[in-house]
């Protein structure tokens, strides 16, 4: 279940949205969602879809993956769907079955609070499988540079996010094989009663916690011998690259903005 | 107790773009009562293959026949808990297992969930913890207060006291001191003819493999290339090479004074005290002849 | 110029200095580290070892005695110049990778002691050269072996140029390959830069490969010298846990066998080259 879930994930590749700036993609995505609430009638909402297919046909994941990958969230857009539809009782009545009855205007909402969801989280996805961690990482660091000021401690917190952001494959790797260890001596946390179930789930807390403490243990000695000091005074190896096309995809975005103003009803 | 792979593949995370093939038709036969070494290069499978004997892992192709029970890939297999008490695996590292607020609690973690009686799990873990040269006081004391060396032994009667009929053996001494390295893989072998257990040791050294040792199996790339006796497959250092392993030094010194000498010795030198013995008695034969 | 890379003076080191029966860590060491040196300190898990490694970074100051690096005594003042001196390799490959990809770890200490961009992009290059990582740039810690992983670690510490690289059991999680894999780039780095090393292990085949061996028991120094003047202590090195390399403990074995061998032998060649003169003798 968790390894077929690609929400969150990132998939290398050298596609135009790989290689477009993580500030430019972080920014347009705050943008799109704010944009998403422009859209109010069929052919706003077609643009809106069109767009986000071409965004993906882009970014050279393959449309399978997505859908396969993002299952648990199709459940919910479903259920929502039925929501409206059963529960919006305004326009003309289309459907009458006993005690299912569907009007016009359920469906539409049905229909657009659907496509609504399903672009969101399509072109959020899309941020996370094209750009690495580290790249979102540095992104927000820049972004939220102005923050400083306030004293927000920008770099500490991207510095805090890359490195859990690092550790999560090997504390998954860690937990996977702990489970197993302690499945083979006969703990089960997959099946039995729920008192059972929560039982089971401290022979693999503890563990986790113990070694999670050593590593962090570990680390901070490591760093503190290659000379970190906090923030001051250093220096970043990673430059981020303002290109052409990063300026181009904010552009589109405001064409599309502005084009879905223009559809509005 | 048996254990049979027939035709195992297996692939993590399956039918996704994270699809990693581990595993492609394996079939081995692990005989009751043998002690068979699993040796192969990093990321061979052998972790793979060692994680299906007690059914942590099911096969996405082919089965694994574990005493009576059968598993096979595409059934669904329910209470596989008599599979695993019978087959008790030692992790790599497995003192990161540890958990309970006592030695004694943690040991006999094991044996309670199989339903052991409490008064008959708390004889075993004291029995062990002598076993395991251990001073009897640690019992009462918290797991996480002992020296890594103590850890790992106490990790490992957690795991003797579930007492299995087959015991697996994932790098057991890796991270050890040379003493406790050797100390600990004396104990297992001692257990393995005391208590006519199934032993099998998944390895890097090839000096272990060859030392304890009576059956050999190579993994590469996912398949199980050769099965056979320590002896042969150690011989051959050709095959050896083909799947980047080095023979064990013992017999690269063999080779290396055979070469020099012009002669070659009886028999194949699995230990150190072997190879001294055929070299003495190369040396020592000669000179009585004359 | 001062060629005293590193030094301890009756170095003194308690836990707990309050509790009298706990008996310290490290009692009245004192040794010392020319440029240039290989020095390995060896002892069985619990001799003392890892409370040195953590004195000569300056984790931990002594109780008593003294403590000098690159020429200068290690206290607080003097702690960060003498650290971006000297590079440490810790013992699990995992809780030492801070950066996302090999590249940004390598950069890491270079970041910290604000290098400039274009010069840290460079050093970084010929880091990674070094320990014969380049092609493995933009790779994920977890994308790599343990082996891998240790030597980007020691591209990580060469990147700053240091005058001494300590290896704090590097070697001790590591499968034979890796372990080799490390032996072979300290070697080969040794060849071509002449660079001190330090190598905290307890395993006694890489400890023959040093100049000059420290055998620390109960938290004293018990041996120091050549590793054939070391190794020929044979026996009182079993008894501290340790254990003889191959070929020694081999001549060992053919001597109780019968095969009256005179000399010690450090290693293979040396034992076949004698065995055949005793053979062809005969």
């Amino acid at each position: 279940m968790m390894e077929k879930m690609i929400f969150g994930r990132f998939i290398p590749g050298n596609s135009i949205i790989h290689q477009m700036d993580p500030r430019a993609k972080i920014s347009f995505v705050f943008v799109f969602i704010a944009i998403v609430f422009i859209a109010n009638s069929a052919v706003t909402y077609g643009i809106l879809l069109g767009f986000t297919l071409l965004v993906v046909f882009l970014s050279k994941i393959r449309l399978y993956f997505l859908i396969n990958g993002l299952k648990p969230v199709f459940i919910l857009l479903i259920f929502t769907f039925f929501l409206h539809i059963f529960f919006t009782r305004e326009g003309d009545l289309l459907l009458d079955i006993g005690f299912i009855e569907i009007y016009e205007e359920g469906l539409r909402q049905g229909i657009f609070i659907s496509i609504r969801f399903l672009v969101l989280v399509f072109i959020t996805s899309i941020l996370t499988l094209t750009t690495s961690p580290i790249s979102i990482t540095d992104g927000i660091e820049v972004l939220l540079g102005p923050f400083k000021r306030v004293k927000l401690p920008v770099h500490e917190l991207a510095l805090m996010m890359s490195i859990s952001l690092r550790f999560i494959p090997t504390l998954m790797d860690e937990t996977g094989k702990i489970l197993k260890a302690q499945m083979a001596r006969g703990s089960d946390i997959g099946s039995g009663p729920m008192k059972e179930r929560i039982k089971a789930v401290v022979p693999l807390l503890i563990p986790l916690f113990v070694s999670a403490f050593k590593r962090a243990e570990d680390l901070a000695t490591a760093m503190e011998v290659r000379g970190y000091r906090g923030g001051e005074g250093r220096t970043r190896y990673r430059q981020l690259d303002w290109r052409f096309v990063d300026s181009l995809s904010l552009l589109v975005l405001a064409g599309l903005a502005g084009m879905l103003w223009y559809f509005r009803v | 107790m048996d254990i049979l792979l027939q035709e195992v593949g297996y692939s993590y995370a399956k039918d996704t773009p994270f699809e990693k093939r581990a595993l492609t038709d394996v079939s081995l036969h692990i005989p009751s009562g043998s002690y068979t070494a699993i040796i192969g290069h990093t990321g061979s499978g052998k972790s793979t293959v060692l994680q299906h004997l007690n059914a942590l892992l099911k096969p996405t192709e082919g089965s694994v026949m574990i005493g009576e029970r059968k598993i096979e890939a595409g059934v669904k297999a329910k209470n596989l808990r008599d599979v695993r008490r019978q087959v008790g695996i030692v992790f790599q590292f497995p003192e990161q297992q540890l958990f309970d607020e006592t030695v004694l609690k943690d040991i006999m973690f094991g044996p309670l969930n199989y339903g052991v009686p409490e008064e008959e799990a708390s004889r075993r873990a004291h029995e062990l913890v002598e076993q395991l040269g251990l001073p009897p006081e640690v019992l009462t004391k918290s797991p996480f207060d002992l020296s890594g060396g103590q850890m790992r032994r106490v990790a490992i009667a957690g795991v003797l006291a579930m007492e299995p009929d087959v015991l697996v053996l994932d790098e057991p001494t890796a991270g050890l001191d040379p003493r406790g390295r050797r100390e600990i893989m004396d104990l297992f072998h001692r257990l393995h003819i005391q208590k006519g257990l199934t032993t099998v040791l998944v390895t890097h050294s090839m000096e272990d493999a060859a030392r304890y040792a009576d059956r050999v199996a190579i993994m590469h790339n996912g398949h199980c290339v050769v099965t056979g006796e320590p002896e042969e497959i150690f011989s051959n250092e050709e095959q050896l090479g083909d799947y980047r392993l080095e023979p064990p030094r013992t017999i690269r010194l063999q080779r290396k004074f055979e070469a020099k000498a012009g002669i070659k010795l009886g028999a194949i030198s699995l230990t150190e005290e072997a190879l001294a013995k055929n070299i003495a008695l190369a040396l020592l034969e000669g000179r009585d002849s004359e | 110029m001062n060629s005293n890379i590193l030094s301890f003076e009756n170095v003194t080191f308690t836990y707990a200095p309050e509790d009298e029966t706990v008996k310290p860590a490290v009692k009245d060491l004192s040794f010392s580290i020319q440029d240039g040196e290989w020095i390995a300190l060896v002892g069985h898990n619990g001799s003392g070892k890892s409370t040195i490694a953590k004195l000569m970074n300056g984790l931990l100051f002594p109780q008593t005695g003294k403590v000098s690096a690159m020429g200068r005594m290690m206290e607080e003042e003097s702690l960060w110049d003498i650290r971006s001196q000297m590079g440490m390799v810790f013992q699990n490959p995992d809780n030492q990778f801070v950066g996302a990809t090999v590249q940004d770890d390598v950069a890491f200490a270079l970041e910290n002691n604000g290098v400039p961009h274009k010069e840290m992009v460079l050093r970084v290059k010929e880091a990674l050269h070094q320990v014969k990582m380049e092609a493995y740039f933009d790779h994920e810690p977890h994308h790599l072996s343990g082996g891998q992983k240790q030597r980007v670690a020691i591209a990580g510490a060469l990147a700053l140029r240091p005058r001494l690289l300590i290896l704090d059991e590097a070697t001790s999680m590591l499968d034979p390959q890796g372990r080799m894999e490390v032996i072979e780039t300290i070697r080969e780095l040794r060849r071509a830069t002449g660079l001190t090393v330090i190598s905290i292990t307890h395993d006694l085949e890489e400890a023959a490969m040093a100049d000059r061996i420290l055998v620390m028991n109960a938290g004293h120094k018990q041996l120091e010298g050549t590793p054939e003047a070391v190794f020929l202590s044979g026996n009182q090195l079993t008894t501290m846990g340790l254990d003889l390399p191959f070929a020694m403990r081999m001549t060992h074995l053919l001597r109780e066998a019968g095969v009256e061998l005179e000399a010690e032998h450090m290693t293979e060649d040396e034992l076949v080259d004698d065995l055949w003169t005793y053979y062809s003798r005969k």
